[in-house]
């Protein structure tokens, strides 16, 4: 029986918020403005980081769902599972951060671009996820089709990224590592570090809270199951 | 691996014969698939000028439309006549299993498939060979239904069925879906494509990838 916060918790907690305020001041306050895109440009640090979290949250299910079959410990699939919640709820927020963005930049909320498409199929994947779980008949099923799904899903990812890109691309090129005219102002990628380590501690805080709350409703459920045994026993005789 | 290939023989057999006998999947697949040529003429109104554009995109959803409704049947009658159990009892490696329905549901589509395209080209004034459409069909039919076997296995065994396995494969199958219909655009004259070879790789490796992997997941979908 889970306590209601660990030290670990606590700790985490802390971390997360010291270092989302200080992201916030970052991308508020102390990075300069962009030259071409002004203040449109600063939600770039809410939606790679989000974006970051994403992908990070979808390979924590494929790892989930990998060693749950191979071990079949329910806590993998509870890693899993909370992992995919939490992936989907972020790629929506990156659609959405994305799209308020290219309203003034592009003049469209909406592109049919590469990773735009392949976000929006990353999103259904992963809300079809959740969606065999919550359908399956009983708890030990809903594991096993969420990990054969969460291993599907994971490697069709790349596929279906290729075969989109072979049309035309509109999204920005990387500003990382992308041809000889990236790169980014060097405030611009200490904004952005910090930013992606404020996220991370967050999508850890909220797995951790996601996964205590899942264990629990298990528990719960346990119980209640024993309760009506015993009651029915009661009545037998 | 002999015994593995006449495990696998047998149950194809087992599915072609009680197809023969009742004929189900491949007739109204069939008149599915016809349906849907005719409705979307109706929604598009494909003129001499855009029939390129309109004619292979009609051709893959009806395509994927009808292998997503002969996919659920699959299952639901191995499922709702006990069948399954026999075929889990049986002393074979579950692969075999899920090539063996595989393969069925595979011939099924291809069956359809060799029928409708000679209506395709009558209704949208097309050639009446496309071979480079035809190779596209197979690899891309082979790829749905390589990760469809393995989803409708899951999808029988929930409380949604027919609704889930839609849901479930037409994200994962969007390669397949495009390759497709860019493939069979550039067969049918749209020049601007270049050539379908990558598109055929594309789906080739996409094939070789997810039966591999459906058929190392599979026990995991049929374990009761």
């Amino acid at each position: 029986m889970g306590k209601a916060a660990t030290l670990t918790d606590k700790l985490l907690g802390a971390s997360t918020l010291v270092v989302m305020g200080v992201t916030l001041y970052l991308i508020f306050m102390w990075v300069p403005m962009d030259a071409e895109q002004k203040d449109a440009q600063r939600i770039f640090y809410f939606h790679v980081p989000m974006a970051w979290v994403a992908f990070l949250a979808f390979f924590g299910v494929f790892v989930g769902s990998v060693v749950y079959l191979w071990k079949r410990d329910v806590a993998w699939d509870r890693f899993a599972y909370c992992s995919g919640e939490i992936g989907v709820v972020f790629t929506f927020l990156v659609l959405m951060t994305g799209s308020i963005w290219a309203k003034p930049i592009w003049g469209a909320w909406w592109t049919w671009d590469p990773r735009l498409t392949t976000t929006a199929m990353l999103l259904m994947i992963y809300i079809s996820y959740l969606l065999i779980r919550a359908y399956a008949a009983q708890d030990a099923q809903a594991a096993r089709f969420g990990a054969v799904v969460g291993i599907v899903g994971f490697v069709d990812v790349p596929i279906v990224y290729m075969s989109i890109r072979w049309w035309r691309t509109m999204h920005p090129a990387p500003v990382i590592g992308g041809g000889p005219d990236s790169g980014l102002d060097v405030t611009m990628l200490a904004t952005l570090l910090v930013s992606v380590l404020a996220f991370t501690l967050f999508y850890l805080l909220l797995l951790r809270q996601r996964m205590a709350i899942k264990k629990m409703e298990h528990e719960l459920e346990g119980m209640r199951y024993e309760l009506e045994m015993e009651d029915a026993e009661k009545w037998a005789i | 691996m002999k015994a593995f290939l006449s495990a696998v023989a047998a149950i194809v057999d087992k599915d072609l014969r009680t197809e023969l006998r009742t004929k189900e999947i491949v007739t109204s697949l069939l008149v599915f698939v016809l349906l849907v040529l005719f409705i979307f003429n109706f929604a598009f109104e494909p003129r001499a000028e855009t029939i390129a554009l309109v004619a292979p995109g009609v051709l893959w959803v009806a395509f994927v439309f009808a292998g997503m409704l002969g996919l659920n049947r699959s299952f639901v009658m191995e499922h709702d006549r006990g069948c399954m159990e026999g075929l889990m009892l049986c002393p074979v490696d579950r692969s075999a299993i899920y090539l063996g329905k595989m393969v069925g549901n595979l011939a099924f589509m291809l069956v359809v498939e060799v029928i409708a395209f000679p209506f395709f080209s009558i209704f949208f004034n097309l050639p009446l060979l496309l071979p480079g459409a035809y190779l596209m069909a197979l690899l891309g039919t082979l790829g749905f239904a390589g990760v469809g076997t393995l989803f409708s296995a899951m999808s029988v065994n929930t409380k949604a069925r027919e609704i889930l396995l839609p849901l479930l494969l037409f994200p994962i199958v969007v390669p397949v879906l495009i390759a497709g219909v860019k493939a069979t655009a550039i067969v049918v004259g749209d020049t601007s494509g270049g050539s379908i070879w990558p598109w055929v790789r594309l789906v080739a490796a996409f094939d070789a990838i997810f039966l591999i992997i459906s058929s190392l997941t599979f026990e995991f979908a049929i374990e009761q």
